[in-house]
């Protein structure tokens, strides 16, 4: 009984803290607030047993929503709580979208009859998980790695602002490097 | 504590990430809002995991929707960087090359 009314606790946190990111005026508070929704999944999940999945949920989101803050201040030029404004368009229509989008889904949930379990938990799961993932399941290991990496070559690329190709040309022969502003001691 | 219960909380946190993915006008909330229904993802994903299918296979597929996250949220930090430098704004209405 307690833990239902944690449980439920806790999700309502978890979805008031989503809508406070859209309500909130400033972009810091937008931030924590959708790191508070993400800790309360996070805890969600360890009441579903999932203690890995679930410290691992609040751990990377904290950092990520630290990062988020700072991309923020980077690249909000104004201060919308110091000067209020609307950074909403089709407000009505999001609303409506999502509303309605909620009856779907909730409609789902309540009238599907869901199956009954099939097995039963391992007796220790993140153990489990673990054997899992460097046996049978180690290709989704195996895929997730390469994934990261091109995703860090992406972002460098998409983010950098001049790199060696733009110096030294398409086959880095190109002497001397095209600077604009050329650097250095006068060597 | 049923899978109604975590179902319907994981459909109210998808909706609202869902409006903020479609309202905003910055590009970084927007990334917010997608968050938000991955967010929604991950939940449903957990108590679907525990209450139907309780073998680690399913803790997997969870591990997997997490580094899409993070791959989702690293892009488009680059995208938002890029968009900045190239037109000095952050806001979707004014990257709409592709659009109609």
């Amino acid at each position: 009984m307690i833990a239902d009314i944690a449980f439920w606790a806790i999700g309502a946190v978890a979805v008031l803290a989503g809508a406070a990111v859209f309500y909130v005026d400033s972009m810091a508070r937008a931030t924590y607030a959708l790191a508070v929704s993400f800790i309360a999944v996070g805890f969600q999940l360890l009441f579903l047993q999932q203690n890995y999945v679930g410290v691992v949920t609040v751990l990377m989101m904290v950092m990520e929503m630290a990062i988020m803050a700072v991309y923020m201040v980077m690249f909000m030029g104004m201060n919308p709580a110091l000067m209020p404004m609307s950074m909403v368009h089709d407000n009505k229509k999001s609303l409506a979208v999502a509303i309605g989008t909620f009856a779907f889904l909730a409609a789902g949930v309540l009238l599907i009859d869901w199956p009954a379990r099939r097995g039963a938990p391992p007796a220790d799961v993140t153990s489990a998980l673990g054997e899992a993932l460097m046996g049978p399941k180690m290709l989704v290991m195996a895929v997730i790695s390469p994934v990261m990496v091109a995703t860090i070559v992406a972002g460098v690329v998409l983010a950098a602002h001049r790199t060696r190709y733009d110096r030294f040309g398409d086959d880095l022969k190109r002497r001397p490097a095209e600077d604009p502003q050329p650097g250095g001691i006068g060597r | 504590m049923t899978l109604d219960a975590v179902l319907l909380i994981s459909a109210a946190i998808f909706s609202v990430g869902l409006y903020g993915a479609i309202s905003q006008q910055v590009v970084v909330m927007v990334m917010m809002g997608l968050e938000l229904m991955i967010n929604g993802v991950i939940l449903a994903a957990g108590g679907i995991w525990w209450f139907l299918a309780p073998a680690p296979t399913g803790q997997v597929l969870l591990l997997v929707i997490i580094a899409a996250m993070t791959v989702e949220m690293a892009m488009g930090f680059a995208v938002a960087t890029l968009l900045h430098r190239e037109r000095q704004s952050d806001m979707t209405d004014m990257a709409t090359d592709l659009s109609g």
